[in-house]
């Protein structure tokens, strides 16, 4: 059952087209990856899904509410963390939260347990009086994914919620989220332009310059571009070329005294192969495509390396100035 | 429900961060209490004789507008604050209605002006001005209705700017021109034709009189009645706040 349906939808800004003939469809509990360079649109199409934007033409629903037409339906049923964060810097965590709980109604008899809940969850209890002007990035970032649970959302979009944190900070955010589907019982629709993060979702819609350019779990999107390689050398790769064809049904090369065949599914192949080739065996060594070979490979172009637009330019150097002098 | 709630919460963030800032809290009053003893007695010394009342205490009903002028506007365009901070996009992805947002944000204007104009009123026994119960009532409904409608105006005007680079072009072109004329300081019939045309329609002129009617008992000093008064605040409070309104679900 799709929670988030995605017709056709289009958005433009005069000559820009942010958003062009975008069709998704979102499962329930699942993790969903929208990812795409700077400037590809995914900011955008979050901003109509939660109905901050209307769209140019085309559909969305979310829980069977149109993003158009029932905007307080739609809105009782996400919660958001936005690109750029939208915490109030004067009040403490536990105030930020509990300023959420009336906005949206929570029952007075559940907003206490609610707040504590969400902020035991992101491992902020300790700190929830303090100002969050005294916070990391790390913990506002968490802090807001606590707020977008506390009203039971069906829905919870993050728009880059790693950005700009460091290593172990991404790490530990990642955590969280991947546990929510099951702990929290919530759809998350996310979008990221770290290639890596997006393993752990289970679809992946891939966004470039305002189209869906693939789309498929992780793993459909490695395999459609070729599958894994196996690379063996051997003490007689003649033959033990032969033997794998023979095996495998799928002809081997042999370049630079290695033996390599591409497959669907190297870790189950790559036992076989050893048992068959005995003894001869001298070294295995097994790549697997990642998302980045992926999005290379449909695009031309890695997905860092894209040319920040000059608007893109701007916002970075804002958000920093902003980091600076500790107002974000 | 849902709508009343979010009412409620805009305003009790309003106020926690009114009483908290203890700094805001010191200039908002300092800035009256300055003008009233620095400006209003030192020119006392020079017109005191003409008016037929101590110069600092006829003013003293244009402090209390001013007062409320500041505090209401500093209020509203807060909101230019949380557009460029980002708050503002949680409150607007919120399940309320943006009239709602306006009202709530209209209120706690209000309120906090009503407070400041509150502590601004205990001056007045020291300027020699002694209030009964009932004029003291008649003044703080004045200043919350007076509030109401500046506050609501605040917000129109916060919803033209994306940053607070503008602040300074608001406070210039905006607040002190209705400062100065709104007969605060001075009577506004000596004034030029034309400024005295800009004087009528600004609400804040009838905020003033209204306040002098409260505080000074003397018809010597107010240019419309009571009634009047009363009827353009409230009939402004309505437009302003149904503008305000409006723009909030276009602009925002
Ligand atoms: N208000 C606007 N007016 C005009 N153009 C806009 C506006 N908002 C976005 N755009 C343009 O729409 C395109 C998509 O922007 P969007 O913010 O959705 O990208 P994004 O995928 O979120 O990028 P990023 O990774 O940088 O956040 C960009 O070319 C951007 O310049
Ligand atoms: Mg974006």
């Amino acid at each position: 059952m799709p929670v988030i349906k995605i017709n056709n939808l289009s958005k433009s800004y005069g000559e820009i087209h942010a958003v062009r003939n975008v069709s998704l469809e979102v499962a329930k509990g699942s993790i969903f990856g929208f990812l795409g360079p700077n400037g590809a649109g995914k900011t955008t199409t979050i901003n109509i899904l939660c109905t901050l934007l209307k769209p140019t033409s085309g559909t969305a629903s979310i829980a069977g509410y149109d993003c158009n037409t029932e905007s307080s339906g739609v809105r009782n049923h996400i919660g958001i963390v936005f690109q750029d964060t939208t915490l109030d810097k004067d009040l403490t965590a536990y105030e930020n939260l509990l300023f959420h709980a009336y906005l949206y109604s929570v029952k007075r008899k559940d907003r206490k347990k609610k707040i504590e809940d969400s902020l035991e969850f992101v491992g902020l209890y300790e700190r929830r009086h303090d100002l969050v002007k005294k916070f990391s990035g790390g913990m506002k970032r968490r802090l807001e994914v606590a707020r977008g649970l506390i009203h039971d959302p069906e829905v919870l979009f993050l728009d880059e919620p790693t950005l700009g944190l460091d290593p172990q900070s991404r790490s530990n955010l990642w955590e969280f989220i991947t546990k929510l589907p099951e702990k929290q019982g919530v759809t998350v629709f996310m979008t990221t332009h770290y290639m890596e993060e997006a393993e752990v979702c289970d679809q992946i819609a891939i966004i470039d310059r305002g189209s869906i350019i693939a789309q498929g779990t992780p793993n459909e999107l490695k395999k459609s571009i070729g599958g894994d390689i196996i690379y063996i050398k051997t003490s007689d790769n003649e033959k033990a070329a032969s033997d794998i064809e023979k095996l495998l049904n799928l002809k081997p090369t042999i370049k630079n005294g290695e033996i390599y065949v591409t497959v669907e599914r190297g870790d189950t192949c790559l036992p076989e192969l050893i048992r068959t080739l005995g003894e001869s065996v001298l070294s295995v060594r097994l790549q697997r495509p990642t998302l980045n070979d992926v999005f290379l490979q449909l695009t031309g172009k890695q997905i860092r390396d894209v040319e920040i637009s000059a608007g893109a330019t701007l916002k970075e150097n804002v958000r920093s100035h902003r980091r600076k002098f500790g107002r974000d | 429900m849902a709508e009343i709630n979010a009412v409620y919460v805009l305003i009790a963030r309003d106020l926690k961060k009114f009483v908290r800032e203890k700094s805001r809290l010191l200039s908002t009053l300092a800035r009256p209490v300055i003008w009233l003893f620095l400006v209003g007695g030192g020119m006392s010394r020079l017109v005191s004789d003409s008016m037929g009342m101590p110069y600092i205490q006829f003013i003293f009903p244009g402090i209390l507008g001013m007062t409320i002028l500041f505090g209401s506007i500093f209020s509203s365009i807060s909101i230019i604050w949380d557009k460029e901070f980002g708050l503002m996009k949680e409150i607007l992805v919120a399940p309320v209605s943006r009239f709602s947002i306006v009202i709530g944000k209209a209120l706690s204007g209000s309120l906090i002006s009503l407070l400041q104009a509150t502590m601004i009123l205990l001056i007045s026994p020291i300027i020699g001005i002694d209030l009964g119960l009932q004029q003291i009532i008649y003044a703080l409904a004045v200043s919350f209705l007076l509030a109401f409608c500046i506050s609501s105006l605040g917000i129109i005007i916060a919803t033209f700017f994306e940053s607070f680079e503008s602040f300074s072009a608001i406070m210039n072109f905006i607040v002190m021109p209705m400062f100065f004329l709104s007969g605060a300081m001075y009577p506004v019939q000596k004034l030029p034709d034309i400024l005295k045309g800009v004087s009528k329609v600004n609400p804040l002129t009838y905020g003033v009189d209204a306040l002098k009617h409260a505080l000074l008992q003397d018809s010597r000093f107010t240019d419309f009645s009571i009634a009047m008064d009363i009827g353009v605040l409230i009939a402004a409070s309505i437009i302003f706040v149904s503008i305000a309104g409006y723009l909030f679900t276009k602009r925002i």
